[in-house]
């Protein structure tokens, strides 16, 4: 009995491990950033390019940075819902214009709106690498400390948006305040 | 009708490749035949993080060209491969790695399988010993021999005939 019984004991835990393989998604990589400062930068606003925005000018804030680009599909997908939860106030949500032309990006956000406090402009990518941007648009929560806490990679959906960024947003509010 | 739509798909992924190759800019390499050489052998151990199955070298992915000119400049400014793949590691992880460090999350998957080969010589041994035991080596009696030897006779005798 012992003998068919371990082979197929064997079995189904291999069949337990591929299902929750299938569940998972191999595009979303475990970040390295998560709890590590978030890098510094200075860079143009798209509006206004004679003034610049910075990481730094954020401290005491908890913030979302939200990188998009005009070319970006899955952005135009999450847009609407950003607009809404700007809207809310709940948090700010900054922009990273992620490997754009200016006028497509300012046409952009004519044509869908724009949920942005601003955007900073991200012209060949080189931020974007110090943020281990790999597929836009990512979504990252940043602390008052200027520390990264949270990082979504792909749109953002109104099940993230509930379940881990507001949560996480919260959190992040009420520590500053003890 | 499927031929129509093969075609149609055929298209599609054209268009497709067309629309990744207006998105990006054209890619410069380094007039130092050095440092290009350092980056293919650097790149090839290098993940492309936008589709995860080509290398860095391979791959005509926009990140992928970006990464591979933040190496050029690194190189340039004199970094060490050792440098330049920490300055990766810490922003994309270790998955940007195609070999994979060895640390304690990764025991399993570096020793795993040579655990699963003593394992199974393990078994096999054991197996073979209890066969041994099971089948017990019984010489034959005379009247076995006889009839073999017969048997054998027979069989080369039709061979020669």
């Amino acid at each position: 009995m012992l003998r068919y019984l371990i082979p197929l004991a064997l079995f189904l835990v291999l069949v337990v491990f591929l299902a929750i393989g299938l569940t998972r998604d191999p595009h979303e990589l475990p970040s390295a950033l998560v709890n590590k400062p978030a890098p510094t930068f200075r860079l143009p606003q798209l509006k206004d390019p004679t003034r610049t925005f910075s990481a730094e000018d954020m401290r005491g804030k908890v913030w979302l940075l939200n990188v998009w680009a005009s070319w970006c599909i899955a952005c135009r997908d999450e847009h609407p819902l950003l607009g809404e939860y700007a809207k809310s106030g709940a948090v700010p949500i900054y922009g990273l214009n992620y490997k754009d032309k200016r006028e497509d990006a300012l046409a952009w956000l004519e044509e869908f709106g724009d949920p942005y406090v601003l955007s900073a402009v991200d012209l060949d990518g080189r931020v974007a690498i110090d943020y281990g941007v790999y597929g836009a648009p990512e979504t990252y929560v940043i602390d008052k400390a200027g520390t990264i806490r949270l990082k979504h990679v792909g749109p953002v959906t109104p099940d993230v948006w509930s379940e881990k960024i507001i949560p996480m947003v919260q959190e992040l509010n009420r520590e500053g305040t003890k | 009708m499927t031929h129509s739509r093969l075609l149609a798909l055929l298209l599609l992924c054209l268009l497709s490749s067309f629309a990744m190759a207006q998105v990006q800019e054209e890619e410069r390499p380094s007039d130092d035949p050095v440092i290009e050489q350092r980056l293919t052998k650097l790149s090839q151990e290098l993940r492309c993080l936008q589709c995860q199955n080509q290398t860095l070298a391979d791959s005509p992915a926009g990140l992928a060209a970006d990464l591979r000119r933040e190496i050029r400049e690194q190189m340039k400014a004199g970094k060490s491969d050792q440098e330049i793949i920490a300055f990766l590691t810490q922003r994309y992880g270790d998955f940007i790695l195609y070999r994979p460090r060895v640390t304690y999350t990764t025991y399993l998957l570096w020793f795993g399988p040579f655990i699963l080969l003593l394992t199974g010589l393990y078994v096999l041994f054991r197996y073979i010993k209890q066969r041994r035991d099971i089948i017990p080596e019984r010489p034959l009696t005379a009247d076995e021999r006889r009839r073999a030897e017969e048997l054998l006779a027979s069989a080369s005798g039709k061979e020669t005939a």
